[in-house]
């Protein structure tokens, strides 16, 4: 038999939010190499906010990314409010989490419908797959708009939100402006419930990983805005400690940093760590429909991700509802906050996992420094192992074929490149 | 003639330099363009966009491309007639973005009835803040046929 060596070569990775660079290497049915590449404008913003007034971190952070400009909002706030020593309570804190379902309906419908389920059905794209499946795409934008609703209604604009501010909000709502979008989350709420039926369905390959899990963990809460971060292996701490904990790396071939935990090595963020850690914290109509659907209470292949997307969806609904519900319009929109020299943090469950802010300010409130860790760059290392695994299971296929697969693989954690990249090339290559 | 309004949506990241082009065009028109004339700005992801024409008869979208034309020039496309070319919009920070949103509309019957798009020929889409000389001069010349045919709808 012939010795190869092989290099798979893709262009760029579609239907991942950003563009990045995959690439691999074969060498006689053996991986040689693995390399996931993403740049870093959080770095960029980091130097933008030196010397910028504290008040403007939420909304100047909000811009890094399209799809989670909440997540940033409310990372950079909190932050803010640490540094300055108030916690929100009550309704004020309610909207805050009701934001936040807003986002994850967004974020995670987005990547259910339009991105992750073609690979499971087999087109290349929804736009194809649109064409035989028309109610359920149709389910899809419904759905998605709902969390559309949330977010600007409560942020004051869709996109970039604006309403939300330290130390509270810029306009607060009276319970009856909720009523119209109270109807349509009813909807929601069943459509999100067909959703984690038709994904359990799924055909899922074999892919059980050992992980190390890392997410917040509230007493009470299903993790959105506060809590300790936990793993599966006995991390257990405040947010103010993460960079005791955690080191970012620097790779070579990346101008992205790979996070690891000091004591071990790479962890795992997003939806599959919030719900593995967290399962009991969940609504009892999302705990039965993830049961039911034969998730179990723990999940350990990547390509399940899409369920527990679902079960996230469903819960960010019956969350929704059960705020509005219960919302008194709060007495005033906002505590008003003076500077003073301080250092604050924060780690917020964004979409695709935590999110960490730490901003360091003087007696005028300007910002000093800030330091930001998006999630797609700690589960990077993650990511890169997968294939590392997934690879050789799949040496017998076709060049798309495996190509396809790989695209899958990274699929699985929506990473979101675009708070980490502008453009992710995928050069996925057997020589 | 009395016309349905017109939806101008810019497109873009303020912190992308040329990638902001088109929500710089959208903020120099006005109501006194034409009557009824409505303006949006967005980031581009595709469902959002879908969203926001739904219920609109005229459409116009402004955005930042990266096609290998020379920086600063720009091509309008009759979307509404015409496949959009691919990969036009590959600079796009999503991957369901404008090219997707418009065929999965037309897919499903959604798209407007008319509904165009502006590209304009981005050179510098590092982050950072402000638009390269031939970027901010192609503004300058989209938002005046825009005008111009808004008036004359």
């Amino acid at each position: 038999m012939t010795k190869k060596t092989r290099t798979i070569k893709v262009d760029y990775l579609a239907r991942v939010e950003g563009e990045g660079a995959l690439y691999i290497k074969i060498k006689d049915d053996v991986v040689q190499d693995v390399k996931l590449k993403i740049f870093e404008p959080p770095r960029f913003f980091e130097a933008f906010l030196q010397g910028r007034d504290f008040r403007e971190a939420p909304d100047i952070t909000a811009r890094i990314c399209g799809i989670c400009p909440v997540a940033y909002q409310m990372s950079a706030i909190h932050a803010m409010e640490n540094a300055l020593g108030i916690q929100l309570e009550g309704p004020l804190r309610e909207i805050r989490r009701l934001m936040y379902c807003g986002e994850w309906i967004e974020s995670h419908v987005l990547h259910i419908y339009m991105l992750h389920a073609p690979d499971f059905l087999g087109y290349e794209d929804a736009v194809r797959m649109a064409k035989d499946h028309k109610e359920i795409v149709e389910r899809g934008l419904q759905l998605k708009k709902i969390g559309n609703e949330i977010v600007s209604l409560v942020g004051g604009r869709e996109i970039h939100p604006i309403n939300a501010r330290v130390g509270g909000f810029y306009k607060v709502f009276a319970k009856t402006e909720f009523d119209g979008l109270k109807e349509r989350l009813k909807w929601a709420r069943d459509a999100a419930l067909e959703t984690v039926r038709w994904t359990a369905q799924l055909p899922f390959p074999e892919f059980e990983q050992d992980y190390e899990f890392v997410a917040l963990r509230h007493p009470e809460e299903y993790p959105f805005n506060e809590g300790r971060l936990v793993s599966n292996r006995g991390l257990d701490i405040a947010v103010a400690d993460y960079e005791n904990h955690f080191v970012e790396e620097h790779v070579e071939h990346s101008n992205a940093l790979h996070s690891v935990l000091k004591e071990r090595d790479s962890y795992f963020v997003g939806p599959m760590a919030r719900y593995n850690l967290n399962f009991e914290r969940l609504s009892p109509l999302a705990q039965e429909a993830a049961l039911e659907s034969g998730l179990g209470r723990e999940c350990n292949n990547p390509f399940k991700s899409i369920v527990v997307r679902s079960v996230e969806v469903l819960y960010a609904c019956d969350e929704a509802l059960r705020i509005l519900e219960s919302y008194e319009k709060p007495d005033r929109p906002h505590i008003d906050l003076e500077p003073r020299e301080s250092v604050g943090y924060s780690c917020t469950e964004a979409p695709r996992g935590i999110l960490y802010h730490r901003y360091s300010i003087d007696a005028q409130g300007r910002i000093l420094n800030a330091r930001i860790v998006p999630p797609t760059s700690q589960n990077q290392k993650t990511i890169e192992n997968d294939l590392w695994k997934f690879v050789p299971k799949f040496l017998d296929l076709p060049e798309e074929k495996l190509t396809w697969q790989c695209e899958q693989a990274i699929r699985n954690y929506d990473p979101c490149i675009s708070c980490a990249t502008h453009f992710l090339k995928l050069d996925l290559e057997r020589v | 003639m009395n016309a349905s309004p017109v939806l101008v949506i810019g497109l873009g990241n303020r912190f992308r330099r040329d990638d902001f082009a088109g929500i710089e065009a959208v903020r120099r028109l006005n109501e006194n363009d034409a009557p009824g004339l409505k303006r949006l700005e967005l980031s581009g992801e595709g469902t959002s966009l879908m969203d926001a024409w739904e219920g609109h008869d005229r459409v116009i979208l402004i955005d930042a491309v990266n096609s290998s034309a020379p920086a600063g020039t720009f091509r309008r496309l009759n979307v509404g007639k015409d496949p959009v070319p691919a990969n036009y919009f590959s600079c796009s920070t999503h991957n369901f973005g404008v090219a997707e949103a418009i065929e999965l509309s037309r897919s499903l019957d959604r798209l407007p009835d008319q509904i165009e798009v502006y590209g304009i020929e981005g050179k510098d889409f590092n982050p950072g803040e402000g638009l390269s000389p031939e970027v901010e001069e192609a503004v300058k010349r989209v938002v005046e046929e825009i005008q111009e045919r808004i008036r004359s709808l």
